[in-house]
């Protein structure tokens, strides 16, 4: 921090032209590192901003972050992309921290802007995203007076942060900077909100880097305990039943190397969850699919007869366990992850393990080794044997509709196999993003990106022009359905603008289709308000209003066209591409595991039910 | 359910408070009491919560307090390992005919009369919530007027001390 007193230095012998543009002045010798400098509070910003390594900015300016646009003007470091909305900033930033694994930043002015953020932050929270938001903020004389564009965004993002700070004085403004992106980016990631009054922005202040950060209560545990990494490789390596339960935090902590090394290792078969999809190749003969609620049968069936739960980066989601009393009846736990509080939150674990994924999975694999090396063998073959049965029996497939409409399924898989496991994916929420879990064969971690726990509509489009900025060099595919395409479309326009030439396949079948797909299994063919008129009206005609927005608009409605819009899709580079893809309305999502019921009624398709084959049965009680 | 006292030592910054009561409220944990005051560290203040939670509840509510990065320790005190105060002011109605029996009950609890009139006694009165409810007992045949009471605040016995570890 700087004192005081160097900042009365500072002032006094400041130039008296200061600002005022003289031409062919020398250019100044930089200070040395940590040296005080005068400037506004702006001016500050934008210096720490540059010195934590930001590249990008996604925002809207506006009455209070105004004084911060200024100087963003002059900065070579920072790029800003204007956005159309907020929510579009928020999840630019979220998309481009998911494809980077760095912190995404996006910017608002007071009030409307910093509300029209909650809904990427509470995405970004769920998910434990690095990003970073900075906000505008009425004067400090004005706060809590009800003044133009006020909002109280701290009261308001308490919940939905991991952190948020409201600067007070401008002196503050870098080791605040420092500390938003160090929380941001460390321990169990996740978004940061920074509010600065804008009388804090125009003050003057000194600015030294890098500052003295103060977090007193903030001490993530990135080393495991040793004696829960043995114990937990004693069971790997008894266990005749045994999953590696793969979650997010894998992705996240870079982990994607020793996971391969530990499965291979061990045998064990592997799980990959929706936010884990590309953690652990798909094409790896240990892959047995995503659990979960729309889940393969055979992760289901394999997690809920394992005798041994190795959850890695994972958090028990309701989505995965299904109805948690009857999830994985027969199995012990070991839970590994960053975040304490996420152990034994939900089921029990029976040897817990705090620390980065990286680290245990390094120390969990010298752990296995050595009980190896002391004569264990580990059997799998009878464990195999059932798996590779559940495979056979129930592979991950889909019907064509039997009127004859394209079936949503296809165009998906045909996408994933002609643009190739090094493209990014970017999913909205719904069920094109099941299909595109299901049916894209991921190789990569960060190759799939999608809006997981709080399954936020619209997140397609925006996240996708975030990760196109992040990686500018791959392709970047944004599979969306028709409804969520029309909450955040508008950010075709800044992709057509500021040059984020992403694909948008809109899997178009008129309808909500998640929604309906619910009615017609759990509302007896009530389809109430779940018809968009899409199809009915071609309103809005998807294809012109991507024209509209600067970029191309392909059309597809048949199979005899998929492979051929596809490929000419692939070969425009200079616009953004949207492809209204006119699918069925009534393919729906299976297997499914129906909310609230056990993963032990996992349906393969309408009215199969694995689990309660006979055979099964019997083989259960033997083993 | 059993009562558990937490202690929690936090930075001294505004809306500390309003995390860990949002924390509470957000994660369906009932507060009982919950009082708050500066330390001996004028960076630091301690929280003293009183929550009703069986034990593993318990367990995630804590876990959930150390994620909030102004938290700086937890830590549960017993009660039989440590001393636990309540301040309880209380106005009882007190004409001359039953004074001198409420000053009785006063001094029964070692309580203490801090103003008076001549139909009312206000009476200050600290202990455990155990103590401070027989005296309301007692005074509530005299007809109380009105109460008010502190959270319980409560330091471990002995010469150990929880700040003097937390500040690194």
């Amino acid at each position: 921090m700087t004192s005081a007193t160097s900042r009365a230095r500072a002032r006094s012998g400041g130039s008296p032209a200061g600002g005022s543009a003289k031409p062919a002045a020398p250019p100044k010798p930089a200070p040395p590192a940590g040296t005080p400098v005068r400037l506004t509070g702006a001016q500050s910003l934008v210096r720490s901003l540059e010195a934590v390594g930001v590249e990008v900015v996604f925002g809207i300016p506006g009455g209070t972050i105004l004084p911060a646009y200024d100087p963003l003007l002059d900065s070579t470091k920072l790029r800003h992309v204007l956005v159309r909305h907020e929510q579009g900033a928020g999840h630019a930033a979220t998309g481009y921290a998911q494809a980077t694994g760095k912190v995404g930043v996006c910017m608002a002015t007071s009030g409307p802007g910093a509300t029209n953020l909650v809904t990427p932050l509470a995405d970004a929270h769920m998910d434990s995203v690095p990003v970073v938001a900075i906000t505008g903020q009425q004067s400090r004389s004005l706060i809590g007076t009800d003044a133009f564009q006020e909002a109280d965004i701290c009261g308001i993002t308490l919940p939905i942060t991991k952190h948020n700070f409201l600067v007070t004085d401008p002196a503050e403004i870098p080791r605040t900077i420092a500390e938003a992106f160090h929380l941001a980016s460390t321990g169990r990631p996740g978004p940061v909100l920074v509010d600065i009054p804008k009388d804090v922005l125009q003050e003057q202040t000194s600015f030294a880097w890098p500052p003295e950060m103060h977090l007193p209560g903030y001490r993530p545990t990135l080393r495991p305990h040793g004696k829960q990494v043995r114990e937990a490789a004693r069971l790997m390596t008894t266990a005749r039943r045994p999953v590696l339960y793969v979650g997010g935090g894998v992705i996240k902590a870079q982990a994607s190397e020793e996971l391969k090394q530990l499965a291979e290792l061990t045998g064990i078969p592997v799980v990959t969850t929706l936010m884990a999809r590309g953690a652990f190749p798909d094409s790896h003969d240990q892959h047995l699919g995503m659990p979960g609620m729309h889940g393969s049968v055979a992760a289901v069936a394999a997690m809920q007869r394992a005798d041994l739960l190795v959850a890695l980066g994972a958090r028990f989601d309701d989505r995965v366990t299904g109805k948690l009393e009857s999830f994985a009846p027969d199995a012990t736990v070991v839970h590994a992850d960053i975040d304490p509080a996420e152990i034994s939150k939900n089921r029990k674990a029976d040897v817990p393990i705090v620390g980065d994924c990286k680290e245990i999975i390094s120390e969990l694999i010298a752990a296995v080794q050595a009980e190896i090396s002391g004569g264990r063998k580990v059997k799998l073959d009878d464990w195999w044997t059932q798996i590779n049965a559940w495979r056979q029996t129930y592979p991950q497939g889909y019907d064509w509709p039997a009127d004859g409409s394209l079936s949503p399924q296809y165009v998906i898989e045909r996408i994933g196999q002609l643009v190739g496991p090094d493209a990014l994916y970017v999913a909205g929420v719904g069920q094109h993003q099941m299909w595109a879990a299901q049916f894209i064969s991921y190789e990569k971690p960060g190759s799939w990106i999608n809006s997981g726990g709080l399954g936020t509509m619209g997140y397609a489009v925006p996240a996708a022009m975030g990760a196109k900025f992040g990686k500018p060099d791959k392709q970047v595919w944004a599979i969306d359905g028709d409804g969520c395409f029309q909450m955040t479309n508008q950010e075709l326009a800044t992709c057509a603008i500021e040059g984020a030439p992403i694909k948008v396949a809109v899997i178009n079948n008129g309808n909500l289709g998640m929604v309906r797909q619910w009615q017609n299994l759990f509302y007896e063919e009530r389809y109430s308000n779940t018809d968009l008129g899409t199809h009915a009206h071609r309103i809005p005609d998807f294809a012109l209003l991507a024209e509209a927005m600067g970029c191309v608009g392909l059309r597809c409605e048949t199979r005899e066209e998929v492979d051929e819009v596809i490929q000419k899709a692939m070969g425009i580079d200079d616009r953004p591409v949207v492809i209204d893809f006119v699918v069925g309305k009534d393919a729906q999502v299976w297997p499914m595991v129906a909310a609230g019921t056990g993963n032990d009624e996992i349906m393969a398709a309408r009215g199969i039910r694995p689990l309660f084959d006979e055979d099964e049965v019997s083989e259960r009680e033997i083993s | 359910m059993s009562v558990h006292t937490l202690s929690v030592l936090v930075e001294n910054k505004p809306g500390v408070l309003a995390r860990v009561s949002g924390l509470f409220s957000r994660r369906g944990f009932n507060i009982e009491s919950l009082a708050v005051g500066p330390t001996e560290n004028p960076e630091i203040s301690r929280m003293t919560i009183v929550v009703a939670v069986e034990d593993l509840p318990l367990e995630q509510v804590t876990k959930q307090l150390n994620k909030l990065v102004n938290v700086i320790k937890i830590v549960e005190l017993e009660p039989s390992t440590a001393v636990q105060r309540e301040l309880l002011l209380v106005k009882v109605r007190a004409d001359a005919t039953v004074r001198s029996q409420v000053l009785e009950t006063v001094q029964l609890f070692r309580a203490k009369v801090v103003d008076v009139s001549p139909e009312a006694l206000t009476i200050e009165a600290t202990g455990t919530a155990d103590k401070t409810s027989a005296l309301l007992r007692m005074l509530e045949p005299y007809g109380i007027r009105e109460i008010v009471q502190s959270g319980m605040v409560a330091i471990g016995r002995g010469a150990k001390s929880i700040t003097a570890s937390a500040i690194r």
